[in-house]
């Protein structure tokens, strides 16, 4: 997973600048290269990912992220809500004109997916209760017209054509008087795909946009574009304004930079996904997924989040104290375990606990029936057993296997372990003074 | 207007971003250390070159100078065309439609121009004097046919095609039938745009293709992956998938007249090895042009 490789890496490079003792702004620089990296894999525009970072270091050193206990997850977990802020926190909808009918104008690159995108707005929208009038303004390319009129078609959606003879700004002005003769309250104008520097098709676009005013002129951006994306959005802008952006083709394996680099470069909100080819396939933009995406991280975010909420860092340091100074109980333990079990699949989580290398688990076996017997041994020892276990001798082991429903045996196992537990504590703290490998043969008592 | 006057024009937005960029780069640097060979991989990040080739490349390129006791950072930049050239020209190789029947399968991710490549790669052989006929295999899409039959029109050449929404083998049997009976040199078949994480998509291509092997055993094969040079990282994910369903020959790269630099094609040729064959720089049926590695390269470090 594109994450793990990416918090490993993070995690590596700060272990490694922790060694050096004090970290400097240039550590920092290192940490910084690494989300410079996968943010430029994820085709995030080369300068649009300097901007960003200089914009995350700020924070990432305000904020001590590199003092806490999970420095990577913390620089993660910056890196994507500042992602999320930039792509717009909102969720961003098309508006309407307070006198209709409503115009909209799909502009963008050549099989971006302007024509299809028409057709699902315009099914979508009529859901909504506007009854729309798709219009044919691609008079270039081959049978762009007939594929209009089919997908209108489809939806059952009235498709304005006057052929390809006409030029698309007449084609356009008679759209809107149809419309308004035929009682359509929105109208989606699709257009011809064209570069962005070209100037006599963009000029085309300028005069469409002057005689009939669009609401909303939408820049259809196909997700998978690369670091031309800026070029692209940054022309279409400048040339038209545009209003929003939607962004096609999500439905594959792309990570989707393309998506910071258009809402960088213009400001303009982006409004809905493309989800697929079927014309019900779009939804809204949601910024969060596409941050989630663009670093490759699906759910396991929430997963930090989840982590979060259970440990809080005092507990987490008092407990990492306890482990050192040898102090730690069997309430503790408990305590421990309880909260691991809030937060659901333990073989997931456990490489999340403060200290714990996630690569070193990778062995350990987590038995949850197991775990859930060794709560029930320790919720049936008195308080003065668990802060000293050295005092449960033959009886008392009798009495806490009854009180527990389990056997004398695990109750010998488990106090067994809970001591090789604290050796290995004890013998981890001074080594990872001194060695990244640590925990390879620990075992948990459960 | 030649091909390579369309190209430079093309790519002139491309090569002043990059031999500005590298000449600033030059300038700035009285030497050769570590700094400027990360601008410089930064320059071919930036070119969608991708991270990894580009700190491979940057890494040979160390390494050579090195070797040769370089100091002068000017020479930098011919070694790095250099090395460019270099991972083109590797097996370099042309469409091949010397033997006939040859079938030309055309796939792709959506919206990449395999439909309008087609056109313009029949206009081509058919000016060779040779026999060729399309097929329509992209049953799904709106309009798909007709879009393919207006090129077929246009061109001048024979399409084999069904209703929409039949069986996309189906009509490769018929095509082929088709060319067998008119004695047909080529067979270009279109099919349906599709990314190339749809598993059950991806099953048709190899279905499609079983039908031209048991119809047509022997004949030549030409399957193109149809990219679209303004697609970042994600290509080589398509190049990827769609080499595990069809053998491809090699790559038609569309869409090189705007300013998208292309750069995904030096990715792929490191990393997967499919030679570029074609480029397209235009929506005109002339806009078709053989990829040279080397007057690409030219051309971008003109
Ligand atoms: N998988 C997927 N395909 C899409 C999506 N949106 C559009 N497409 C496909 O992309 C291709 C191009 O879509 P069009 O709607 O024709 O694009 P366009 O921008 O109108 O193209 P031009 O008019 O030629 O510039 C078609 O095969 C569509 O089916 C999407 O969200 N997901
Ligand atoms: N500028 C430019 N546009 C191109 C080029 N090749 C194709 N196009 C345009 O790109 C758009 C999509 O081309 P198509 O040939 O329909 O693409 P496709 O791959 O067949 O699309 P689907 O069948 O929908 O997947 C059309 O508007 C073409 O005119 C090119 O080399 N340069
Ligand atoms: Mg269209
Ligand atoms: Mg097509």
């Amino acid at each position: 997973m594109v994450f793990e490789g990416l918090s490993n890496k993070l995690q590596d490079t700060i272990k490694k600048l922790r060694g050096a003792g004090r970290v400097s702004e240039k550590d920092v620089k290192e940490i910084m290269r690494e989300i410079k990296l996968a943010l430029l894999e994820a085709d995030v525009n080369f300068k649009v990912v300097k901007d960003f970072i200089s914009k995350i270091s700020e924070r990432a050193v305000g904020q001590d992220v590199l003092e806490s206990l999970t420095p990577g997850q913390q620089v993660i977990k910056i890196v994507h809500e500042e992602l999320i802020n930039l792509m717009g926190s909102e969720n961003s909808k098309v508006t309407f004109s307070p006198r209709p009918p409503t115009v909209y104008m799909m502009v963008g690159l050549q099989g971006s997916g302007k024509t299809t995108t028409s057709g699902k707005l315009a099914s979508l929208l009529r859901k909504q209760g506007k009854n729309p009038l798709l219009v044919a303004c691609d008079v270039y390319r081959p049978a762009a017209i007939k594929q209009l009129q089919v997908v209108g078609g489809q939806l059952n959606v009235p498709v304005f054509s006057i052929g390809d003879k006409l030029n698309p700004v007449d084609i356009a002005k008679a759209a809107l008087e149809h419309a308004k003769a035929k009682q359509h309250d929105l109208v989606i104008i699709d257009t011809a795909g064209r570069l962005h520097i070209d100037e006599e098709l963009m000029d085309e676009l300028l005069n469409i946009k002057s005689s009939v005013k669009p609401h909303e002129i939408l820049l259809v951006v196909d997700s998978m574009t690369g670091q031309d994306a800026v070029n692209v959005a940054e022309s279409f802008n400048e040339k038209l304004g545009i209003d929003g952006v939607v962004l096609t083709k999500l439905d594959g394996d792309t990570r989707g930079g393309a998506a910071l680099s258009v809402r960088h470069v213009t400001g303009k909100p982006i409004k809905f996904a493309g989800m697929g080819e079927k014309l019900s396939d779009i939804e809204p933009f949601h910024a969060d997924r596409m941050a989630s995406r663009i670093l490759g991280m699906g759910d396991v975010l929430s997963l930090i989040e989840k982590a979060q909420e259970a440990f809080d860092e005092k507990k987490a340091l008092e407990l990492e104290k306890k482990m050192r100074t040898q102090q730690f109980t069997l309430d503790d333990f408990l305590d421990q375990m309880q909260q691991l079990k809030k937060m659901g699949p333990l073989n997931e989580v456990l490489g999340m606990l403060p200290g714990v290398n996630a690569k070193a688990l990778q062995n350990v076996d987590v038995d949850e029936k197991k775990m859930g017997h060794v709560e029930a041994i320790i919720k049936s020892m008195t308080k003065h057993e668990r802060n000293d276990p050295g005092i449960i001798n033959g009886s008392r082991r009798k009495r806490i296997a009854a009180g527990s429903g389990t056997t004398i045996q695990e109750v010998n196992k488990l106090l067994k372990d809970f001591e090789e537990m604290k050796k290995m504590m004890k013998a981890m703290t001074e080594m990872t003074k001194h060695s990244k490998k640590g925990l390879g043969k620990f075992k948990m008592p459960f | 207007m030649g091909f390579f006057d369309r190209l430079k024009e093309g790519l002139q937005k491309t090569r002043k971003g990059i031999t500005e960029k590298i000449d600033q780069v030059l300038v700035s640097f009285g030497k050769i250390d570590d700094e400027l060979f990360e601008e410089l991989e930064e320059i071919l990040i930036t070119s969608d070159i991708g991270i990894e080739t580009s700190m491979k490349i940057i890494e040979d390129l160390k390494k050579k100078v090195k070797e040769n006791k370089l100091t002068d950072p000017s020479s930098i930049k011919k070694l790095l065309k250099e090395e460019l050239i270099q991972i083109l020209t590797e097996n370099e190789s042309e469409l091949n439609i010397a033997n006939s029947p040859c079938v030309i399968t055309v796939i792709g991710v959506n919206g990449v121009g395999k439909t309008t490549s087609i056109g313009k790669i029949a206009n081509l052989i058919k000016q060779k004097n040779k026999k060729v006929i399309m097929a329509a295999a992209d049953t799904f899409r709106a309009a798909a046919i007709d879009q393919l039959e207006i090129w077929a029109n246009r061109v001048g050449v024979d399409i084999i095609k069904q209703s929409e929404g039949s069986d996309p083998a189906a009509v490769v049997f018929d095509a082929v039938q088709a060319a067998k009976a008119r004695k047909i040199d080529v067979l270009i078949c279109d099919t349906a745009g599709r990314l190339h994480t749809k598993k059950n998509l991806m099953e048709e291509l190899k279905k499609v293709s079983k039908v031209i092997d048991r119809e047509l055993p022997g004949a030549a094969r030409e399957t193109l992956l149809v990219l679209d040079a303004t697609t970042g990282q994600n290509a080589i994910s398509q190049a990827k998938t769609f080499s595990e369903v069809a053998d491809i020959t090699g790559i038609v790269l569309t869409k090189l007249d705007g300013t998208a630099k292309g750069g995904i094609v030096i990715a792929i040729k490191s990393e997967l090895k499919i030679p570029v064959k074609l480029i397209g720089v235009g929506e005109k049926m002339e806009d078709l042009q053989r990829f040279d590695a080397k007057e690409f390269v030219e051309a971008l470090f003109e």
